[in-house]
């Protein structure tokens, strides 16, 4: 067994409730410290006795602990969402492809998260907006399904204020809500694009990733200059039981970031 | 017309493609208004006689709906065209709207764009292909937004 197939136990420090369904949770390590991520990456998070999963890194890159957000959907995430601060989890990692958003040094960084999807590219922004004025635009377009499940909607205020353009839309709106109510790719067009010199980083579901990167395309960028994360069941995370496998793809390895190039001929395979 | 409504009808991304006198025709029956956040542009149940495009800005469209208040179906902004209930067999609003930011856009008669595009069908074609792109895109958007993407996805019982 190697050290990355051995989980490191970690202790959750801190929690906080983003939605009736998502929890962000910040582990500290119980003794020494994995590997720091990159954004974009994500770890095997074990709930002892329930079972492992796959979650992206949502907090700063280079943070002392970790921070992941997790929605329930199933009994492994069910069990993490509901870890009490002291509560041990074990943790493998980090695996896979990261965003490279300095890549758009000099260009414009187009940040575009769907639901629970904005958790992975948390730590791209982050560390976008540490330097943002070596971009020459930020920004960030958010969809969701109704106010209430917007994820780290407290910090899209302080992403403003550090530089970068946010826009925020829901599929439906609730009384209080005086944003806007549409398809998240209905804000690509108001956002002033410029398709030569944008690097586009999207997650979400997969249908609103295609549909979001067939938009941009429509708009004049290519494939190699959109980015998504892709997801599929995972066990070994280091490219070694076949679980993850998306065509010719590893996604534990060779994703979850992919380019669009490589993405799009796999998004239109049904049942791939 | 003006010439500041014609070139800003020009720079709307609704007149793309359109030929300098086509644009001109247009922007004869085209008036420039500012509408002031919170003011209604039109209620469900009215006569539907004009439309709009928007140039920045917001507008919400809503529905009254007993029980539940007043819903916001789909925003509008820079670059939209609002208003397309004047094309349909029953020429009333369906849905209101109302400027949730402080809007400016080119306001139509219908009637008389409609007058227009019997008089020139070449600038009547080139007009309905749009409007059609319009309806055919926030009929695309409301069929993403009734699939529910981002809802947890329940497990199929088996089989494809
Ligand atoms: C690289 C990667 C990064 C991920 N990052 C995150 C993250 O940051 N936050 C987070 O909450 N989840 C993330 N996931 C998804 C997470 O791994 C799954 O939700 C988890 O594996 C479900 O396990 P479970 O035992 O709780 O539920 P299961 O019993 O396995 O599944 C319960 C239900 O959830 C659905 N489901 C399972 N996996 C997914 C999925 N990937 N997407 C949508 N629905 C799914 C199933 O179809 C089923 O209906 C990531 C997945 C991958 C591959
Ligand atoms: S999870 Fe084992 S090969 Fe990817």
């Amino acid at each position: 067994m190697t050290m990355s197939q051995v989980p490191v136990s970690y202790r959750v420090s801190e929690r906080q409730d983003e939605t009736h369904d998502t929890v962000t949770l910040t582990l500290e390590p119980a003794g020494a410290p994995l590997e720091s991520s990159k954004p974009g990456q994500f770890m095997m998070l074990y709930a002892f006795g329930v079972g492992e999963v796959p979650v992206s890194v949502s907090g700063p890159p280079g943070a002392a602990g970790l921070t992941h957000t997790i929605r329930a959907v199933g009994a492994v995430s069910r069990a993490l969402c509901s870890a009490a601060p002291g509560q041990a989890v074990g943790v493998r990692g980090p695996f896979g492809t990261s965003w490279h958003e300095s890549d758009a040094f000099g260009q414009d960084l187009l940040v575009i998260g769907g639901g629970i999807g904005l958790a992975p590219l948390r730590p791209a922004v982050l560390a976008a907006l540490r330097e943002p004025g070596r971009y020459r635009h930020i920004t960030v377009l958010i969809g969701a399904r109704s106010p209430a499940e917007l994820v780290f909607a407290a910090e899209y205020e302080r992403w403003r204020d550090s530089g970068a353009t946010v826009e925020v839309t829901v599929d439906r709106a609730d009384a209080g809500w005086h944003g806007h109510v549409s398809v998240v790719t209905q804000l690509v067009g108001p956002s002033g694009l410029d398709p030569r010199r944008t690097l586009a980083l999207i997650c979400g579901p997969e249908v609103m990733m295609r549909l979001t990167a067939q938009t941009l395309l429509a708009a004049g960028m290519t494939a190699s200059q959109i980015r998504v994360s892709l997801e599929r069941n995972m066990q070994c995370g280091v490219g070694e039981c076949g679980h993850c496998q998306f065509g010719p793809l590893l996604l534990c390895r060779d994703g979850p970031v992919v380019s669009y190039h490589a993405a799009a001929p796999l998004l239109s395979i049904r049942e791939l | 017309m003006t010439e500041s409504t014609a070139a800003a009808l020009a720079g709307h991304t609704f007149a793309t493609g359109l030929s300098r006198q086509h644009i001109d025709r247009l922007a004869a029956h085209a008036t420039a208004i500012e509408i002031p956040a919170g003011q209604r542009i039109f209620a469900e149940g009215q006569l539907a006689a004009r439309f709009w495009l928007v140039i920045s800005g917001r507008v919400a469209l809503d529905l009254q709906i007993p029980g539940r208040g007043r819903l916001i179906v789909e925003t509008l902004g820079p670059g939209d065209e609002l208003g397309l209930s004047w094309l349909g067999p029953i020429r009333q609003w369906q849905f209101g709207a109302v400027a949730q930011l402080p809007v400016t856009a080119l306001e139509f008669q219908s009637a008389a764009v409609e007058a227009l595009c019997d008089y020139d069908h070449e600038l009547g074609y080139k007009l309905t292909r749009r409007l059609l792109a319009t309806a055919v895109s926030r009929l695309q958007a409301a069929r993403i937004r009734i699939l529910d993407l981002y809802a947890v996805p329940v497990r199929s019982a088996g089989g494809p």
